[in-house]
């Protein structure tokens, strides 16, 4: 008897190993603090789209077990959870950094280990310079500084003024603006700034619209700055072209600055946000509407650019495991280098071994907003 | 456009908005020497509570009233859970338990609302008024037009009412004032309840303007502080003067010199003025009796 049930329970065990081999998935994202606008519509589209993968047979018939731990934006915790998914956890493949700090905490670490990593950041210097193990999929501030500018030249724009938040983002934004400016020879000759929580910005725009020569204002900025400063543009009637950046790419922002006000606004955004109205023939439209369905259905809130960050992460790690029919860290890394074509929410990924963010500046949409909605430019 | 009187406005709209914080300060300061830091919360319970009654169909005016009502109960259990149980002890510990207090309802809001900003509908409408060429939101008049008339109210009940002087007694010497039959810990609970109040009625007013979010409580706070210790802690002419002088240093600053500046060179006044003036611009001068 004692013999039947010890023989019958290592048949089970044994079934168990070959059927439900599985591939574990590490995530540190910061779902709750400072940065929860970022990690928590990224946490939701993690665990939404791993059930959903594992309820259509996994990868290759193996289940992806996902580990996912909040770091709440702070760096270090994000270090200590990296270590944990690594060594504890046995992951062999890690997304998250909802942040460019959590990023940097896990990417050296991640790059040390040998574990393949896609971060969810902004910044340029995750990946340039390259490091093997990382890669990233949101596109950079510098890009987006790189396809405002290419609407300003078309409009024949060569003089603007900016007016920047000092918050991490906007800072950011705003040198790397003022860096790529000269290659499309647009002169900045008013730049101002405002902090992150300020609630009248009228004067750095009086300022601007005195400035001799303007013909149009960027404002770099995140969460409700740029509500402010498009309310105290249309207060002020300001007559020039306002360019917002993807920071407030969001149905939220035309609700916070008012319809009126921010009629006529022009900003980069990936398909994502104007899925519904993407033509028929458009490469991304099936990934960004069927996402979009699906995420709204599951969180019961907008879908937004965090979250497809999120998405386009893992459907390159899918895919690179797929095709790396292994679960050997090393494996996966090269057929994640390897990947040409991927499309996503944000845009078309093909990495290169001088590229693992692979995106250009098609990823970007340029947008404008008519009638209190999203409209495409080009 | 003519830039200064554009800057006046600007800073005039801001300075009412930490002139509306400041004098929520005052109140608790009076009646107990307590600075509150869960202040900058009461304002965010009234923009956050007025926001979400409103989406859920209530109207403008009764969201608003019931924003007030309702911050105004939870001053008081503020005062009733953790500031009464406290009694006796020094009022630096009073005051780093209402630190922990704004933790604490900052956590609880972030639970109960969202993590996202709101904003509420202007209460005239978005169309701006024009003067000698500058610019100023109806809104911004609804501001200036509550600092005052809240203004107004403090400072009459503080000198021409029974209970605004037992307040002021209280805070005086709490032993002498129980003495002469002033029921003290019935003043720390209206003490709590008005400020909450006033704190919740700026929410209400500013958002529209300023916008609102789980953490805007804090940076209103540290604003509205300044500007009351500018203008002298506990008088409302202070909190008034000095919030209005304090926007007013800001929009000049970030107007003729740099934005970048705006902040440190109204910090750098305040130093300056309290350097001189101790006691802010209006403070009583303490005399201590041995």
């Amino acid at each position: 008897m004692k013999t039947t049930m010890t023989l019958t329970g290592l048949t089970l065990a044994l079934l168990a190993s070959t059927a439900h081999a599985e591939l574990r998935l590490g995530a540190s994202l910061s779902a709750t603090g400072p940065a929860a606008f970022l990690g928590d519509p990224e946490a939701k589209t993690l665990e939404m789209l791993v059930e959903e993968l594992n309820a259509n047979g996994g990868i290759n018939g193996e289940d992806v077990v996902l580990t996912l731990y909040d770091d709440g934006g702070d760096p270090n915790k994000a270090r200590t959870f990296a270590t944990r998914l690594i060594e504890d956890d046995g992951v062999v493949a890690i997304i998250g950094g909802s942040t460019t700090g959590t990023t940097m905490a896990i990417a050296d670490l991640a790059d040390g280990e040998g574990i393949p990593f896609i971060s969810l950041a902004g910044a340029v210097s995750i990946i340039d310079p390259v490091r093997e193990f990382v890669f990233k999929t949101p596109h950079t501030d510098r890009m987006a500084c790189e396809k405002i500018f290419t609407d300003m030249q078309a409009q024949g724009t060569t003089v603007i003024g900016m007016i920047s938040g000092t918050d991490g983002f906007g800072a950011s934004m705003q040198a790397q603006c003022k860096d790529v400016a000269g290659d499309y020879d647009i002169t900045i000759a008013a730049d101002e700034t405002y902090g992150p929580g300020d609630a009248d910005m009228t004067p750095q725009l009086t300022n601007i619209a005195n400035t001799d020569g303007i013909q149009a204002v960027l404002n770099p900025g995140f969460g409700q700055g740029p509500a402010v400063v498009t309310r105290n543009y249309a207060q002020l009637g300001i007559d020039l072209p306002l360019y917002q950046s993807h920071g407030v790419a969001s149905n939220g922002f035309i609700e916070l600055a008012g319809a009126d006000a921010a009629e006529g606004v022009r900003l980069p955004g990936t398909a994502l946000l104007i899925a519904d109205i993407l033509p028929d023939d458009d490469p991304q439209k099936e990934v960004a509407t069927t996402y979009k369905a699906a995420f709204e259905e599951q969180a019961g809130q907008p879908v937004s650019t965090f979250g497809g960050y999120a998405h386009d992460a893992f459907a390159l790690m899918v895919d690179a495991m797929t095709r790396a029919g292994s679960d050997d860290p090393q494996d996966i890394r090269d057929a994640l280098e390897a990947t040409s074509g991927l499309i996503g929410t944000t845009g078309t990924y093909t990495f290169s071994e001088t590229d693992h963010l692979g995106l250009d500046l098609s990823a970007f949409r340029m947008l404008e907003i008519v009638d209190g909605g999203w409209s495409a430019i080009d | 456009m003519d830039s200064l009187l554009q800057f006046l406005f600007s800073g005039l709209t801001v300075g009412a908005v930490y002139a509306l914080v400041a004098l929520g300060f005052t109140i608790i300061y009076n009646a107990s020497d307590v600075v509150n830091f869960a202040q900058g919360e009461f304002v965010m319970l009234g923009g956050m509570i007025t926001v979400f009654a409103h989406e859920a169909g209530i109207p403008l005016p009764l969201a608003a009233l019931l924003a007030v009502v309702l911050t105004a109960a939870i001053g008081v259990a503020l005062n009733k859970l953790a500031i009464e149980p406290a009694r006796g002890a020094p009022v630096v510990s009073i005051i780093i338990i209402t630190i922990g207090a704004s933790i604490f309802i900052r956590g609880a809001s972030q639970l109960i609302f969202d993590k996202q900003l709101h904003r509420l509908p202007s209460f005239s409408g978005d169309a701006p008024i024009r003067i000698g060429g500058a610019t100023i939101l109806p809104q911004s008049l609804w501001v200036i037009g509550g600092a005052l008339i809240v203004f107004v109210a403090l400072w009459l009940f503080f000198t021409r009412t029974l209970t605004g002087k037992a307040v002021l007694a209280t805070a005086n010497n709490r032993l002498a004032a129980q003495l002469v039959g002033i029921n003290t810990r019935a003043i720390m609970t209206l003490s709590f309840a008005l400020s909450a109040a006033i704190g919740a009625l700026a929410g209400v007013l500013a958002t529209p303007i300023t916008l609102v979010s789980y953490d805007v409580g804090v940076a209103l706070a540290l604003k509205g502080f300044a500007a009351a210790m500018l203008g002298g802690m506990g008088n409302p002419k202070g909190a008034l003067v000095g919030g209005l002088l304090l926007g007013l240093f800001e929009a000049l600053t970030a107007g003729y010199l740099s934005s970048q500046y705006k902040e440190a060179v109204a910090f750098i006044v305040i130093l300056a003025v309290l350097f001189a003036m101790p006691q802010g611009l209006f403070g009583a001068k303490s005399t201590e009796r041995v």
